[in-house]
């Protein structure tokens, strides 16, 4: 107990800011991801400009850097752009995104994967190279490690472990179905944008069922559609599409199986609702009775 | 009837190189080019793409007796008769030439003169690839269906579909097609996801008739929100790797893999003057090279660039008639000024491949990345005329050094021997040749 009260004030979003920006690294050195350092730094600039702006206009005081600099680094990893004007014009959409689009306190998407979708919708600009990460077993292994400790933290383990079952479950049950041999499948669980997306993208706290049947429901929902995109309609990115599709559905499932709400630990909630304001986040004084704040798991 | 050599698909390998992007005017003077045709086992494959409407166009190398020769392609969609056509071999040779990685050099200028000048001097340009009526009754009874049969040019092509992949393989089989042991799995797949098999063999009397020396190109129009290329047929049973080159040409920008790492070719590297004579060998062993260090689990390109134009020019870029030719369907009223082609922009991949390293078909996806780029290799000749100059006394020491890092490149590029690169070079055993004392320039610059 006296363990788990000492970590219940660790933010794993630390971790995760260091994990990413190791991929990030190692990214663009080892895997050759051409990822421009002035592109990066656009990005990151933007992501915490738009997120102190959205917070003045909201009216939410102070301003936590963790959380924009989550998605700032995810979109860094992923997005590829022409020129650094749409990889800028990706950050404000996705940091916006989590100010404009709410329902019942909780933004509805993933900054980082709304960002992505909405601008790949929009433009041939902008677009994501799922490929470039290659299938080096090692490599896998460690992006898994890093995140299942980022992931066990923020208490979402149960999710990433579901939804990688659902997805292998398809992708070894369509082989089976094919007659193909077993390395096709395997090749298509060795990538790193999988990983990225199971780890860093779906599990996301904030935009995920409260309860954990519910996560998992939701894991079974995203993988099977991301199937259906993918094997259906051949789009490469089929993972984001799916996550914008399934997200709304999270509101329901929290209706339907409601659970406590999630809150980074050790943190105020950093974005307390503004008086009137039906959208905004409830600090957690004005979280319903009886709701339980997770700490982090050991 | 002899048994028909079956060619299962068809991608073939090729060189890649891809160079920097936005390469400054550049004032080096081509020399040579690493066309396909390079590597053995090597398919080249043309694709036409924008939106989900496809032109695939295949160029083959076989070069035995006709009536060995047959190809069996799967197809994601029914084809009619208009969808077909046969290319003339020049379309994808010229395509081959525009993109192919190339040889250029520099000559310096005399040091005692500034700026240093560059001398103009061209150098030599580059060198210059049936079935109806009881036949349909026999494949139904084996659950296929002859869905059209066409006669193109010198070829006779079937379009076939299938319950099972048993039936087609006999059906095949029965009609002299030599299909490899172990194809069936990998037929069934293809069937179960609703591909059709597209078959053609030559048609000896057309062949006759037209006189075609060559097999041309088959060309083949469909829309379809598959973006691949299938080659798990072609590694059936295939004996060893094979390459593939690919040319995509394409609306928005680059094309890559996206179920595969695309990697740059290095690109733009000195190399020793001798080079010049073996370009050829220099390219093969590099692309080896690079195919190795990347554990062969890469597709390469070589070649990024918009159509209207090029520098240096390997081969002029292609007329707006021949990329119609090769089925740019969206030039219509589009073409520039000076007769070139606007928005069609050309990505060269080369990949290696075979079963183990390459399980899965190669899928692609579009970008919007118009950054330019091009497997460019340079050679700099030394000026050699009289240098009465300490300029010239820094010019040489700098030459000296310019050699030991021309052998060091080459040798990391292409895994030749250093020793026996440096002993070309006329450079000593190790270190670099006549090293100068860290003192002599202290005090007299």
């Amino acid at each position: 107990m006296d363990a788990r009260r000492r970590r219940a004030g660790w933010d794993p979003r630390l971790a995760q800011i260091a994990t990413l920006g190791a991929l990030l690294v190692y990214g663009s050195t080892a895997l050759a991801f051409e990822i421009e350092p002035g592109q990066v730094a656009a990005v990151l600039a933007t992501v915490l400009a738009t997120q102190w702006m959205a917070q003045r206009w909201k009216g939410v005081p102070g301003f936590d850097p963790r959380s924009p600099l989550i998605s700032g680094l995810s979109l860094c990893l992923l997005l590829r752009a022409s020129a650094w004007p749409w990889a800028v014009a990706t950050a404000v959409v996705a940091i916006a995104s989590k100010f404009v689009l709410r329902v019942r306190g909780k933004h509805v998407f993933n900054p980082t994967n709304f960002g992505l979708v909405a601008m790949i919708g929009a433009s041939d600009q902008v677009w994501v190279s799922p490929g470039q990460w290659g299938s080096l077993a090692l490599f896998a292994f460690g992006v898994v490690c890093a995140g299942v400790l980022v992931v066990s933290r923020a208490s979402r383990a149960d999710l990433t472990v579901a939804f990688l079952a659902c997805h292998a479950i398809l992708l070894f049950g369509r082989a089976l179905w094919l007659g193909d041999p077993w390395t096709i499948p395997l090749h298509q669980l060795q990538s790193g944008a999988l990983l990225v997306f199971a780890f860093f993208m779906i599990s996301d706290p904030k935009t995920t069922p409260n309860s954990r049947r519910g996560r998992l429901v939701y894991a079974a929902l995203v993988a099977g559609l991301a199937g259906a995109i993918r094997f259906g309609l051949h789009e490469p990115n089929a993972l984001l599409w799916a996550l914008v599709a399934c997200a709304p559905a999270v509101p329901l499932l929290d209706r339907l199986l409601p659970g406590p709400a999630y809150a980074w630990p050790g943190t105020p909630d950093p974005t307390p609702a503004s008086k009137g304001d039906p959208h905004a986040f409830p600090t957690h004084a004005q979280l319903p009775a009886g709701t339980r704040v997770l700490p982090a798991r050991p | 009837m002899p048994s028909l050599r079956m060619r299962s698909f068809l991608l073939a390998l090729g060189f890649c190189l891809l160079g920097p992007e936005a390469a400054p005017a550049f004032c080096g003077f081509y020399v040579a080019r690493a066309d396909a045709k390079l590597f053995n086992d090597s398919s080249r494959v043309v694709l036409v793409r924008d939106g989900d409407r496809t032109v695939l166009t295949m160029a083959n190398d076989f070069r035995g007796d006709p009536r060995e020769f047959a190809m069996v392609i799967p197809v994601p969609t029914r084809i009619e008769r208009e969808q077909i056509h046969v290319a003339e071999p020049a379309l994808v040779d010229h395509l081959d030439a525009y993109t192919a990685p190339r040889l250029v050099e520099y000559f310096d200028g005399d040091p005692c003169l500034r700026p240093y000048p560059l001398a103009e001097q061209s150098l030599d340009a580059a060198r210059k690839s049936a079935a109806p009526g009881e036949a349909g009754r026999r494949a139904r009874s084996l659950g296929v269906t002859i869905e059209a049969s066409y006669t193109v040019g010198e070829y006779d092509i079937l379009i076939l579909s299938a319950k099972r992949s048993r039936g087609l393989l006999r059906w095949l089989r029965e009609n002299d097609y030599r299909i490899p042991d172990g194809a069936e799995p990998v037929v069934r797949s293809y069937l179960k996801q609703g591909m059709r098999f597209f078959v053609a063999r030559v048609n000896l009397a057309e062949q006759e008739r037209l006189g075609a020396r060559f097999l041309r190109p088959l060309q083949v129009a469909y829309e379809s929100p598959k973006f691949m290329l299938p080659i798990r047929l072609g590694t059936v049973n295939a004996d060893g790797p094979q390459d593939l080159v690919l040319y995509a040409l394409t609306r928005t920008g680059r094309v890559e893999t996206t179920n595969y790492r695309t990697l740059k070719l290095p690109s733009d590297a000195e190399l020793p003057l001798f080079v010049k004579g073996e370009f050829e060998r220099f390219y093969r062993d590099m692309f080896a090279e690079q195919v190795r260090r990347e554990s062969m689990r890469a597709v390469f390109l070589e070649y990024a660039w918009d159509m209207a134009w090029c520098d240096p020019c390997a081969a002029d870029p292609l007329s707006p008639a021949e990329l119609r030719e090769l089925g740019v369907f969206w030039l219509e009223g589009g073409v520039a000024k000076g007769g070139r082609a606007p928005n069609v922009f050309v990505t060269r991949l080369h990949v290696r491949y075979d079963a183990e390293h390459f399980p899965e078909d190669l899928r692609f996806q579009e970008t919007g990345d118009r950054t330019n780029f091009q497997g460019r290799y340079v050679l700099r000749h030394p000026w050699s005329g009289p240098m009465a100059c300490a300029e010239g006394e820094r010019y040489r020491r700098e030459l000296a050094q310019r050699l030991e890092r021309q052998a060091t490149t080459l040798a990391s590029l292409t895994g030749w021997d250093p020793t026996e690169i440096r002993a070309r070079l006329g450079l000593d055993g190790e270190g670099s040749s006549d090293p100068e004392p860290w003192w002599r320039r202290l005090w007299t610059p």
